[in-house]
């Protein structure tokens, strides 16, 4: 019996690497700037850090539907970490696995430790409401290479953002008890945000006019003020020890 | 607390029905919707999704009523080929 | 209207509302419930190294593996469901101890050369399983499993193509895959069962059709397909009773330690409460949001 005897499913549609298209296909790939290089390398610090924040909810979530959709997020923004560290002409691997914590250039949002789902959800909505706002804008970017990043990752990060808004929405108006750790994630989470802000000034009114809609529809608060964040804890030098213990330990190996 | 189950119907391409793909759970429609792409399609574009509530379907006999089954989807880096493995490697 | 031994007789599939004997609806329930539950426990060994996988290559190809086996675990809850059964309820039961999943995950992953090596044996054992399966009498199963054997042959390629780099690389990673070889290649064998002779549900499994080989006949299809494989990686099989009998036109193989098996599907092996408790505490911590999420929902319906 031959199991890829099934017409709907074999025409390659379905699957991965068969019927996608390479982002990067026919881009003119010149060498980075180092201002290119280093925006590079913010971006994808933010998607890869973000990533092992979403992957280390892998077989903790709370319905398996959403084991996969957490998945798919933690994968769409690895995918996104590869092509923008590939960017800044270095190795990824070097990049990922052999770089100090004081070398990462990633927001602290994307870095401290996790809490509950309410957490991941207000985290997952404020980073993606963000980043969304970040790549449609470099869609335009002078750089083909950089455009052709942004223009992949603005169809995902604008479904990460749908399913961060949906949850928060059945989470704010869900339950008493839903809604209260909905409230003490966003109290968490919101000295976070001003920092997303230092380069791009300009697109914090853009975030906050979605974040102000979700919020409303999820009949939850905007928190108030702007309250400093506290110190930096060392939440990404642990996040690195797990991350790349495997790799330093075996400096000469291949994979 | 179970979430109700949904059947998903997927247009794999123009031209093609809506083919009854499998089933899942969801809080609601718009849920159902989503969770259906995620597991089902991995969001490929162009594809239409069809999701209805298994307790909304009526059949033509008894004897069909329940679910009907037939499981799909298919995922990232998930082609057999994308992995090099040499040709003398047997049944694998 | 054809009856339920003459679909059988004729080899077509049942269907769900069919009329069936209640102990081929219990065994289906049991078996699918059983490979259900696997699936998603099968997500932990290998989950744990997502986090720590040494490229980021490798990181995306097992975060999509294991994202499969969730997949996995939900289409054949799904087939389940076709039965009557509910998922919370099978997941109750689950974590409750009533019912099992497959013993070899109960085995700890020491090493990254363990991902590989799950890849090639434990899942090569459980293609050899699954595909005949495709054919099962039950037709919500065999159209799970059919989805299932599809993805599951990119989770062994990958896994052989990670113990070919990893013995192409350095002496400390070719003892890796060696070491991980040794430790998983018996209980891959147990994978297919206790012999037949022990097996008192087989005959009544083969004569429903549910299954199409005795666990014996698969053990020694999977040694003859993974003994050549083993011999182009270039690691060793640790069965000195290993080696090819030209007469029988099979491998001869020596005896898995069948007690230590009744000892890990009895509960006492490396990993069981390790795993239970981490399915339990998933399952309970996320009951607040599954509760809110149907609290919004009739919400939503009572104020359209």
């Amino acid at each position: 019996m031959d199991l890829y005897d099934d017409d709907f499913t074999g025409d390659g549609h379905w699957a991965f690497g068969t019927g996608f298209r390479d982002p990067l296909d026919g881009v003119p790939m010149t060498p980075a700037s180092p201002e290119l290089a280093e925006r590079c390398l913010a971006l994808g610090d933010d998607a890869l850090v973000m990533s092992h924040r979403i992957q280390e909810w892998c077989t903790r979530a709370p319905e398996l539907e959403d084991e996969v959709a957490l998945a798919n997020i933690a994968l769409d923004l690895l995918g996104q970490a590869r092509l923008l560290l590939a960017r800044t002409g270095r190795d990824e691997d070097a990049l990922a696995f052999h770089r100090e914590a004081a070398g990462f250039r990633n927001v602290r949002l994307a870095e401290v430790r996790n809490g509950d789902f309410a957490h991941l959800v207000v985290r997952l909505l404020v980073f993606s409401t963000w980043r969304l706002a970040v790549l449609e804008r470099l869609r335009g970017d002078p750089d083909p290479v950089l455009a052709a990043i942004a223009d992949k990752g603005v169809k995902e990060v604008a479904y990460h953002r749908d399913y961060a808004a949906r949850w928060t929405i059945m989470l704010g108006d869900g339950t008493e008890h839903s809604r209260e750790r909905m409230e003490r994630a966003l109290a968490d989470l919101w000295p976070l945000v001003g920092e997303l802000f230092t380069r791009d000034p300009d697109l914090r009114a853009g975030f906050d006019a979605v974040i102000g809609e979700v919020l409303a529809r999820a009949t939850l608060k905007v928190p108030a003020g702007t309250a400093p964040p506290g110190p930096r804890g060392d939440d990404l030098a642990e996040l690195l020890a797990e991350m790349q213990g495997v790799a330093r330990s075996l400096p000469e190996a291949t994979w | 607390m179970t979430w109700p189950l949904y059947e998903v119907f997927v247009r794999g391409k123009r031209g093609l029905n809506h083919v009854h793909v499998g089933s899942l759970h969801a809080p609601d429609d718009e849920s159902a919707l989503h969770n259906a792409r995620d597991l089902y399609t991995r969001r490929n574009e162009g594809v239409s999704i069809w999701v209805v509530r298994s307790a909304h379907i009526t059949a033509s006999s008894p004897d069909e009523q329940d679910a009907f089954f037939a499981p799909s989807g298919d995922k990232v880096y998930r082609h057999p080929t994308f992995y090099a493995i040499p040709d003398d490697v047997p049944h694998i | 209207m054809s009856t339920f031994d003459e679909v059988i007789a004729a080899d077509q599939r049942i269907e769900p509302r069919d009329e069936m004997p209640e102990a081929y609806r219990k065994t289906m329930v049991r078996q699918i419930a059983q490979h259900a539950h696997s699936e998603i426990i099968g997500m932990q060994p290998e989950g744990y190294w997502i986090t720590r996988a040494p490229s980021l290559r490798r990181k995306a190809i097992l975060l999509a593996k294991v994202q499969d086996e969730a997949g996995h675990g939900l289409y054949l809850y799904a087939a389940a469901e076709t039965l009557g059964m509910d998922r919370a309820d099978l997941t109750e039961r689950l974590i409750d101890g009533r019912q099992k999943y497959s013993s070899i995950f109960n085995y700890p992953t020491l090493s990254y050369a363990d991902v590989g090596v799950i890849g090639w044996l434990v899942d090569g054992a459980a293609i050899c399983n699954q595909v005949p399966l495709c054919r099962s009498s039950y037709g919500p199963y065999a159209r799970a499993m059919i989805r299932v054997c599809k993805e599951e042959s990119f989770h062994q390629r990958q896994g052989y193509e990670l113990l070919m780099t990893m013995m192409g690389g350095t002496a400390a990673q070719r003892a890796m895959v060696q070491d991980a070889v040794d430790r998983w290649w018996w209980p891959s064998l147990m994978m297919f069962g206790p012999p037949d002779a022990d097996s008192p549900n087989t005959a009544r499994s083969m004569a429903w059709r549910i299954k199409r080989h005795t666990n014996d006949e698969l053990r020694q299809k999977f040694v003859d397909m993974t003994v050549p494989q083993a011999e182009r990686l270039g690691v060793t099989l640790p069965d000195p009773e290993l080696r090819w009998n030209a007469e029988r036109g099979h491998h001869d193989f020596g005896t898995p330690d069948w007690d230590e098996l009744k000892r890990v599907i009895g509960g006492d092996g490396p990993c069981n409460a390790e795993r239970i408790a981490n399915r339990r505490r998933a399952h309970e911590e996320g009951a607040w949001v599954r509760e809110a999420a149907a609290a919004h929902a009739r919400k939503k319906e009572a104020t359209p």
